[in-house]
């Protein structure tokens, strides 16, 4: 502990604190056990006399370190914020008075656990630094946007009304992208009646006469590297000619391919020129310019259309896509509706199997479809034969429950979106080193898919999520990726109509801004949004072993030449779970070390063997596990007094030391709560609960050394809805110890 | 359009659809269901229908004019009014069940013997003689519905139920002599001929 650190422990008697506690017991604590240097306590710590009180010690008493034993580290968190002083949080209101009995019988413990909790928060804060944040932080305040369609225009646009510098750079030789393509949109305003004009054209008019934008078709990125803040991109042009341009944030808009109708010979396409995508029928729209639609096998008058939906969309069907691509329906009808509006003569039937029209409109705009006369048949098409030119559409009609057909001039195939996510990192072509060219090809192959072609070391893509879309955080951050200051926006981020995509692209354009901002800061930009603090590590300690650059969730560390880590502290979101993966302990936050959470665990009193008090260690991540242990206490549910909890920032910053620390001092259980992992996670570090699991998997070798039962360990995914199975969790591992026994292990 | 008993049926085309609307009341409401089902689940009687609305309304979008038509599903329709109560579209079904009931009996293509057809005709006989309803010959009329025999058995079986009408002056036993009646039944008939005669024309034009 260096000299010039002073502690004050200040210890609150609200909220029933003073009458359920001994506080002149918890002050003792304080100063005897912990060592903090003042020690005060008073009637209403929140209230505006007691931060004076603790404002004066900072000014007067020069306290730089300050624990505060009262509520939950979660309330009141305006009040307890002290300029220049770290400060830590002991939970004796929600963690300690409204968990337990109010009798005389809970009593002994209940103090036992306050009086933990005061030395808990007292050793932690003796172990945080004030994050000094990083003085060089900058940033480039432009941001590049990849794909000019209307996703990309519309970051763009709204970007520079914010008053940033934007780049779009398009790969084709025009801005529109499959959106100039379309003859009409579904309409976005009221009365939801007819289709509407696409609005592109006017978004590439306002491209083009904003000074703001700069525009490169033709264009590619060769390289990405650096970090938000400084990424430093190659832009390539057809030619071969590239220029280096620095940008402070970057918004992938690089949209939607449609779906290779060749792969559904049974709908007839391929087959019949008559059997057209729903992207050709807008073409076709196009080219009869108001006229009477004519189809592309004979140029006859289209005078009856089948609508053939889900085709090759949510089917488990080898090759087909699994997903719904949630325009296809209301485009059918507004597709239904370029015939019907020019003649109402023309038979339109849409053959669904289940309709869906999101957004504003869309029921609104269905109805309208069916007061035009199109008809809408709840059917499962078969087959599209070709009949002479005409086709023979089999289906089975779902209400009639029958098998039936019917003839039409022109089908149209509602095809899905394919994400254009570029290369799937985690599965990418292994080289096999021995044939040069052939890896080369390989090489040249990937670079060209790439859409970012990132210098990261865990590969030039965003990681995918599902079904080739790129990942983004839907639950609670959409825009997200896995890379810090790098936004999707648009069909790549899942699959959306024109509308959900200008929203979306809106949404992305200030995520993107936040991250430049944050990035010129020094500041993390999210989850932990404002944190200055990011991970260093003890070279001379490092054995390099790579395991932190290999397990960061974002891809924030890279290697140098002597294969020591590089933390690029723009790209790093502060979860921890590097720190959690070092096996010789070298990383740590200024605010958030392995001392800060290994001196806490160690400073639990560990009563002895025969006391019948075990103790057990609840590390619970800061996002879900811990709110809801403390809205356990808002709702009053008792757990046990032996459960002792140190918040942590993901679970994936948990470190193996800390568990073998807790066995080695005598606890008798130990739980890890984080969140959900795996396919449908909900961590906030999307695989820090994930590593976390993986890594309490191998503790048993651990406990088997100690001649320790495996029960003790135990490792769970809590939502933060789970205020009810939190306590019944920590009371059955109460249960469990009762059981197998009090550790050994006590001093 | 074509003559409306020539016309060729094509699957899935609007052409039924069409005639529906142009000759059936509150038809023009047919295309705009969303085959939901809720129609069907709140029929009471809908399990003992051959095709619930929303099967009907089907049928007519593909084009099944002669098993639409011929179908007793609609003249089972007891005018309960819960599919319109609960239609999220608010269609105005009991509307165009009796609709369509009255239409292919215009044609002559509703299923013969059909009880609730039987006891329409009857009642529309009955009421248009004198213009008021005649209970006595009604209830005779639907007793003798099916011929002599069961007449009797019906009349036997309701013996009780007719007393107490007539004791109650429920029904008066002296209608059998014509009963009574509103003051210009000539002019009634005059109406429903006109009537009649409009409906033939707009019938023919199609």
């Amino acid at each position: 502990m260096a000299a010039d650190k002073k502690i004050g422990a200040y210890i609150c008697k609200g909220c029933g604190l003073g009458e359920r506690l001994d506080t002149k017991q918890l002050a003792s604590v304080a100063q005897k056990d912990a060592k903090a240097n003042v020690v005060r306590e008073h009637d209403f710590l929140c209230s505006e006399d007691g931060i004076k009180l603790i404002q004066n010690d900072i000014d007067k008493e020069g306290v730089n370190h300050v624990a505060i034993c009262a509520c939950s580290r979660r309330a009141k968190t305006d009040a307890f914020t002290f300029e220049n002083v770290a400060v830590s949080r002991g939970n004796l209101r929600e963690g300690v008075i409204w968990v337990r009995p109010d009798t005389d019988e809970a009593q002994e413990t209940t103090q036992e656990m306050a009086d933990d909790y005061v030395r808990m928060a007292v050793s932690e804060v003796k172990f945080l630094t004030l994050p000094g944040g990083n003085p060089e932080a900058k940033t480039e305040r432009s941001l590049l946007v990849v794909g000019g369609g209307i996703s990309g225009m519309t970051a763009a646009v709204e970007a520079a009304k914010a008053g940033y510098q934007v780049h779009i750079v398009e790969k084709t030789a025009a801005l529109g992208g499959n959106g100039a393509k379309l003859h009409k949109r579904v309409p976005d305003h009221a009365p939801f009646a007819a289709p509407a004009d696409t609005g592109v054209e006017a978004l590439i008019k306002a491209i083009q006469g904003n000074k703001k934008i700069t525009v490169h078709l033709n264009s590619t990125l060769t390289k990405t590297d650096g970090a938000p803040g400084k990424f430093a991109v190659d832009i390539t042009t057809e030619s071969g000619k590239t220029d280096t341009k620095v940008f402070g944030a970057i918004i992938q808009a690089s949209g939607f391919t449609p779906y290779d109708a060749n792969k559904l010979p049974e709908l007839g396409y391929g087959k019949s020129k008559n059997v057209v995508t729903q992207l050709e029928l807008e073409q076709l729209a196009r080219d009869a310019k108001g006229g009477a639609i004519k189809r592309p096998g004979d140029g006859k008058e289209v005078k009856s259309v089948a609508f053939v939906q889900c085709a090759g969309q949510r089917s488990e069907q080898e090759g087909h896509l699994p997903y719904c691509s949630g325009h296809c329906c209301t485009t059918a009808i507004k597709q239904a509706m370029y015939f019907k509006d020019s003649n109402p003569a023309i038979d339109t039937n849409v053959i669904y199997s289940d309709l869906r029209t999101p957004g504003n409109g869309g029921e609104d705009f269905y109805r309208s479809g069916q007061d035009k006369g199109v008809t809408f048949t709840k059917g499962k098409v078969s087959a599209v034969e070709d009949s002479g030119g005409d086709l023979r559409v089999k289906f089975k009609d779902l209400i009639l429950n029958e098998d039936t057909e019917e003839l039409a001039d022109l089908v149209v195939l509602a095809t899905g979106m394919v994400a254009n996510s570029g290369v799937d990192i985690e599965n990418m072509v292994k080289l096999d080193g021995k044939d040069a060219a052939a890896d080369a090809a390989a090489t040249q192959v990937q670079k060209d898919k790439s859409v970012l072609n990132l210098t990261y070391r865990q590969g030039p893509d965003l990681p995918h999520l599902k079904h080739g879309f790129n990942d983004s955080h839907f639950i609670c951050f959409p825009y997200e990726t896995r890379r810090t200051g790098i936004y999707t926006t648009g069909p790549v981020r899942r699959p959306m109509d024109i509308a959900q995509a200008i929203e979306d692209a809106t949404g992305a354009a200030l995520k993107a801004i936040q991250a430049i901002e944050n990035a010129g800061l020094g500041r993390a930009a999210h989850p932990r949004s404002g944190d200055l603090s990011f991970p260093s590590f003890r070279r001379e300690g490092c054995t390099q072993c790579k395991r932190c650059t290999v397990e960061c969730p974002f891809g924030a560390i890279d290697e140098d030449e002597q294969r020591y880590p590089v933390f690029n502290e723009s790209r790093c979101r502060r979860c921890g779970t590097c720190m959690g993966a070092c096996p010789v302990r070298v990383i740590s936050f200024e605010n958030y070390s392995m001392d800060s959470v290994g001196q806490q665990l160690k400073n639990v009193d560990m009563p002895d063997e025969f006391s019948e008090k075990p103790r057990i260690l609840v590390l619970a991540c800061e996002n879900d596990a811990y709110p809801a242990l403390d809205m356990a206490g808002m709702t009053r549910l008792e757990y046990s007094p032996f459960a002792r909890i140190i918040p942590v920032r993901c679970l994936g910053s948990v470190n193996l030391a800390w568990i073998t620390d807790a066995l080695n001092s005598g606890y008798d259980g130990i739980m890890l709560m984080g969140c959900q992992k795996g396919e449908n996670y909900q961590c906030h570090f999307v695989k820090g609960s994930e590593m976390a699991h993986y890594r309490m998997s191998k503790v048993d070798d651990t406990l088997k050394s100690l001649s320790l039962e495996p029960e003790r360990v135990e490792t769970h995914e809590i939502a933060i809805t789970d205020i009810h199975r939190v306590p019944e969790l920590i009371n059955k591992m109460a249960e469990t110890i009762g059981r197998i026994g009090m550790s050994p292990f006590k001093f | 359009m074509a003559n409306t008993n020539t016309v060729m049926i094509e699957k899935y085309r609007n052409n039924f659809l069409k005639e529906v609307e142009a000759n059936v009341e509150e038809g023009e409401w047919v295309k705009m269901c969303m085959q939901c089902g809720v129609c069907s689940g709140s029929c009471p009687l809908g399990p003992h229908w051959d095709h619930p609305p929303q099967e009907l309304f089907m049928m007519i979008r593909a084009g099944k004019r002669e098993a639409v038509l011929s179908s007793s599903s609609m003249w089972m329709c007891t005018s309960c009014y819960n599919c319109v109560v609960r239609c999220p579209r608010g269609l105005p079904i009991t509307h165009i069940m009796h609709g369509l009931a009255s239409y292919a009996n215009k044609l002559g293509l509703a299923p013969k013997n059909q009880p609730t057809k039987k006891f329409s005709k009857i009642f529309w006989d009955n009421i248009t003689k004198t213009g008021r309803a005649n209970e006595l010959k009604m209830g005779l009329s639907l007793y003798f519905m099916d011929g002599m025999g069961s007449g009797v058995k019906n009349a036997m079986a309701n013996q009780k139920l007719g007393m107490a009408m007539m004791k109650t002056k429920r029904m008066n036993p002296m209608e059998i002599t014509g009963g009574h009646g509103i003051k210009d039944t000539g002019g009634l008939q005059a109406i429903l001929k006109k009537a009649r005669e409009i409906e033939d024309a707009k019938l023919k034009k199609q």
